[in-house]
């Protein structure tokens, strides 16, 4: 009897904890879909009709769909720059022997400790120098230098990928390049994956630097749109709530297909820290 | 014979880019942070050498000081109950009786998946005094009879940015914490058994301390985040007299909105040794218990 009280209360722990991660997002989509006069007035619980009116004021002042386009275009080419030069590296680490390889290494994971918003206002100032102000280079170019990705990826460069597999690539001949993109690529691709997923989430937020150094409209990314939303639509609550609508089902959708994939990722990648 | 040689060239080229993306995009913008902030310049003209001026400045600098206190305040209320949190439903999810833990775990890592930004203006609307969510909900459950003005209590506005906080990075810790809990052999757990522990007695003299490791992670990591809020309390605002203002919120208004570029490189090193200084007292602390 005990027994089954104490687990009783356990789910009912977990369930309400898990309500209060899901309501904020139930209520913000309800809302979407009410007149202003009505989320101004009563609490609402169900559906209403007017999402459309509401995504329609939204589009007439915001272009976020542009926003999205440019988020995903951004976001993508990072992430295979990300991921590309992290394995090249991890692999080189694992695989080769050169002089002060261990100081280099242990110079990388140092990198991590630096605060990321240290050098922001020197960055700033040395693409305005470049002439890479309100161009995407500032966003996409730095992902080569990504110390938890050759972390990552030297450890599984350690332990799934076969020497000899190597030695019997240059056997055929083939040159270093050729035996990196050809044949441990596509070995490591599972681990390409777990880093790649935590390289588009990190993308896909980014939010300082788009904000200081894109300055066109349209250039913008979805995380800045919605930041201005606030600003745009003073009192205009339903196209603010529609705006968010847009940045958090996409990722929903997303997550429920991913989910096992991204939180398996997560958990071999804390292990590994 | 040569082609070891050769091998080891490749060994350093395949390491090369990131050393050159990190010297251009990581170590020049650091350095050039630091040249700035021994300059004047607004950005248009000259920069003109001021020696320590800015630093002396930012040493009598009462809004800094606010700064720092607010975001250590923020990081206390956001930390400490998110921790609690993520251990406790650690070790219910570890149970083998435990059904949908699929489904429980996606559901807690949720929100830290959803941008910080995004979830900043959710919650700024949903504690929006007149249309918010929340004072509708508590007005129609009868617990209040007027609309609280939350944003205009420094307490309410420093509470709701960490609980935005913690309601982000307790799934991802309770994950990492599971992870850990994952890492501890079942044999322990059966010696304990056949020593006739309770389970009370199990989680709190093996799994616990078998966790330190875990909880030094954890630990270092919410340090270094947490004192860099930036994204979702800059959503919610200063708050009045600026008491949720948190340290990169003050980097970002006096370089990006003030154009007081050098102040804003004295700024951003003042916070990285703020950020060294608590780092080194966590990761000193941890020791000292061994």
């Amino acid at each position: 009897m005990a027994k089954i009280l104490t687990r009783g209360i356990l789910y009912l722990f977990l369930i309400a904890v898990a309500a209060t991660c899901l309501l904020p997002f139930y209520s913000m989509i309800i809302t979407s879909t009410h007149a202003n006069s009505d989320i101004a007035r009563r609490l609402l619980l169900i559906p209403g009709d007017q999402f459309l009116d509401n995504y329609a004021r939204l589009k007439d002042t915001v272009n976020i769909w542009r926003g999205f386009g440019n988020t995903v275009l951004i976001t993508v080419t990072s992430t295979i720059i990300n991921v590309y030069f992290a394995a090249l590296a991890g692999y080189g680490f694992s695989k080769y022997n050169f002089k002060y390889k261990n100081v280099l290494f242990l110079f990388v994971l140092g990198t991590m400790m630096i605060p990321g918003q240290l050098g922001i206002i020197g960055f700033f100032k040395l693409m305005d120098s470049l002439n890479m102000l309100n161009t995407y280079w500032p966003l996409i170019l730095p992902s080569i230098h990504n110390a938890f990705g050759i972390f990552l990826m030297r450890q599984f460069a350690d332990s799934s990928v076969p020497t000899e597999i190597i030695e019997s690539g240059r056997m055929d001949g083939y040159g270093e390049w050729q035996i990196f993109n050809r044949i441990v690529l596509p070995i490591m691709s599972p681990g390409l994956a777990t880093l790649g997923i935590f390289a588009f989430i990190g993308k896909w937020n980014d939010f300082l630097t788009p904000m200081i150094v894109l300055f066109d409209n349209n250039l913008q990314t979805l995380p800045v749109m919605i930041a201005s939303l606030k600003s745009q639509f003073t009192s205009d609550f339903g196209a603010q709530y529609v705006g968010i609508v847009i940045a958090v089902v996409p990722i929903l959708v997303f997550f429920s297909f991913m989910s096992k994939r991204i939180i398996d990722g997560v958990a071999a990648g804390a292990v590994k820290g | 014979m040569g082609s070891k040689v050769n091998r080891s060239f490749y060994g350093y080229i395949f390491v090369a880019p990131f050393f050159i993306g990190f010297a251009v995009f990581g170590l020049m913008p650091i350095l050039y942070t630091l040249y700035l902030s021994f300059m004047k310049w607004d950005g248009f003209s000259d920069p003109v050498y001021v020696g320590l001026a800015n630093y002396s400045r930012l040493l009598h600098d009462s809004f800094f000081y606010q700064t720092i206190g607010n975001t250590l305040i923020i990081w206390i209320l956001s930390n400490v109950p998110q921790l609690i949190l993520s251990v406790l439903l650690a070790l219910v999810l570890n149970e083998r009786f435990i059904r949908g833990k699929h489904f429980f775990r996606a559901v807690y890592f949720f929100p830290h998946i959803i941008t910080p930004v995004t979830l900043g203006v959710i919650f700024s609307l949903m504690f929006d005094w007149q249309t918010g969510t929340i004072n509708k909900l508590l007005m129609s459950l009868g617990i209040i009879h007027d609309p609280v003005n939350w944003f205009n209590s420094p307490w309410w506005s420093r509470i709701i940015a960490s609980g935005v906080i913690c309601w982000q990075y307790f799934g991802f810790n309770m994950i990492v914490f599971i992870a850990g809990l994952q890492g501890i052999p079942r044999e322990v757990y059966e010696a304990a058994e056949v020593d006739g522990a309770s389970k009370k007695q199990t989680a709190l003299h093996i799994t616990l301390p078998l966790l330190r490791p875990v909880f030094l992670f954890v630990f270092i990591t919410s340090v270094i985040g947490g004192l860099q809020l930036f994204d979702a309390p800059l959503m919610l605002g200063d708050g009045p007299g600026n008491s949720s203002r948190t340290m990169v919120m003050y980097l970002y208004e006096t370089a990006f909105k003030n154009f007081d570029y050098s102040y804003g490189a004295a700024v951003a090193y003042g916070i990285f040794f703020v950020v060294m200084f608590f780092t080194a007292i966590t990761a000193k602390a941890s020791k000292l218990k061994d």
